[in-house]
C-alpha cells in the first residue's frame, strides 16, 4: 500500500512544518524564532523526498538549515539586542492589518488552488530528481543561469564585505 | 497518493505566514527570517509543479532560487549589521533616513 504510506508520512510533516512556521512568527527572540525556521526546513525537505526531489531535499538541509541559518545565528550573537528592544511590538493596528492582508491572500491563493482542481501526480521513473538527471537538465538547458549564478555569489561576497567593514 | 492541490495548498499557507511576519514584525532579523520562509514556499510550488508534469526544470529552478536566497541573506545580514553598528537599532520602524519628513 504504497499510496497509503505517502498520506501518512505527508500529513505529520505538513502540521509540523505549518506549527514551526507559526512558531516563527510567535516566537519573541529572534533566537526562538531562527530554530522554528530549522525545524520549518526540516519538515520542507521532507516533504521534498516525498515529491522525488531528492538532490533538493538535500540542498536543502546543506545549504537552508545549514549554512544560512548559521549565518541568521551569528548575526543574532553579534548583535546581542537587549530585552526591550526585542518586546516591542508593532502597533495593534498594524499587526491587524497584516493579519488580514495575509489572510486575504491565502484566500485567493487557495481558492485559485481549488480551481484548478484535483490532479494525481503522475508516476516517475527511478531517474527523476536524483542528481545525475538535476544535473543533465542543469548542464545542458540551463548552463549559462548556472554560470551566471557564480557572478551573482561572487558579487554577494564581495557586497557583503564592503557593507560590513567598518572602513574600506 | 498525495494529490497536488494538497502541496500547493500548503505552500499557499506557508506564503501567507511568511507574508503575515513580514508585515507584522518590527526586528529586521525576523522578517529576514520571513522572507526566507515565503521563497521556500515558491520553491516548494515549484518543486510541486515539476513532479506533477513531471519536468526536471522546476528543480533547476529551484536550484537557482536556493543560490539567490543564500546572496540575500549574505548582503541583507551584512545591511543589517551596518544599520545596527550607525544606529544602534534593528527596528524597521525606526529606520527613516530617507523619509521625506
Amino acid at each position: 500500500m504504497p499510496d497509503k504510506a505517502e498520506i501518512f508520512v505527508f500529513w505529520p510533516l505538513a502540521v509540523l512544518l505549518v506549527g514551526f512556521a507559526g512558531g516563527v512568527l510567535a516566537a519573541r527572540n529572534p533566537v526562538y524564532a531562527a530554530m522554528s525556521l530549522v525545524g520549518a526546513f526540516f519538515c520542507m525537505s521532507g516533504l521534498y523526498v516525498l515529491l522525488t526531489a531528492h538532490l533538493v531535499a538535500f540542498l536543502q538541509i546543506l545549504v537552508y538549515a545549514g549554512a544560512i541559518m548559521v549565518l541568521f545565528l551569528f548575526v543574532i550573537m553579534l548583535l546581542s539586542l537587549s530585552d526591550e528592544e526585542l518586546g516591542v511590538s508593532r502597533m495593534k493596528a498594524m499587526q491587524a492589518f497584516g493579519a488580514l492582508g495575509g489572510i486575504g491572500l491565502l484566500a485567493v491563493l487557495l481558492g485559485a488552488v481549488h480551481a484548478s482542481g484535483d490532479q494525481g501526480m503522475p508516476p516517475v521513473d527511478a531517474r527523476f530528481g536524483t542528481v545525475k538527471a538535476v544535473a543533465d537538465v542543469l548542464f545542458r538547458q540551463y548552463l549559462l543561469p548556472f554560470e551566471a549564478t557564480s557572478v551573482l555569489l561572487l558579487v554577494a561576497i564581495v557586497g557583503a564585505v564592503m557593507v560590513a567593514k567598518q572602513r574600506v | 497518493m498525495v494529490p497536488a492541490s494538497h502541496y500547493l495548498s500548503l505552500a499557499a499557507v506557508l506564503f501567507a505566514i511568511g507574508l503575515a511576519g513580514v508585515v507584522t514584525k518590527r526586528n529586521a532579523l525576523i522578517v529576514f527570517m520571513c522572507i526566507e520562509l515565503m521563497l521556500n514556499a515558491a520553491n516548494f510550488t515549484f518543486l510541486a509543479f515539476a513532479r506533477m508534469k513531471p519536468d526536471l526544470s522546476g528543480h533547476a529552478i529551484a536550484f537557482f532560487v536556493i543560490a539567490v536566497a543564500a546572496a540575500e541573506a549574505a548582503v541583507g545580514l551584512a545591511i543589517v549589521i551596518a544599520v545596527f553598528r550607525s544606529r544602534g537599532t534593528v527596528n524597521v520602524d525606526e529606520v527613516t533616513a530617507i523619509k521625506d519628513s
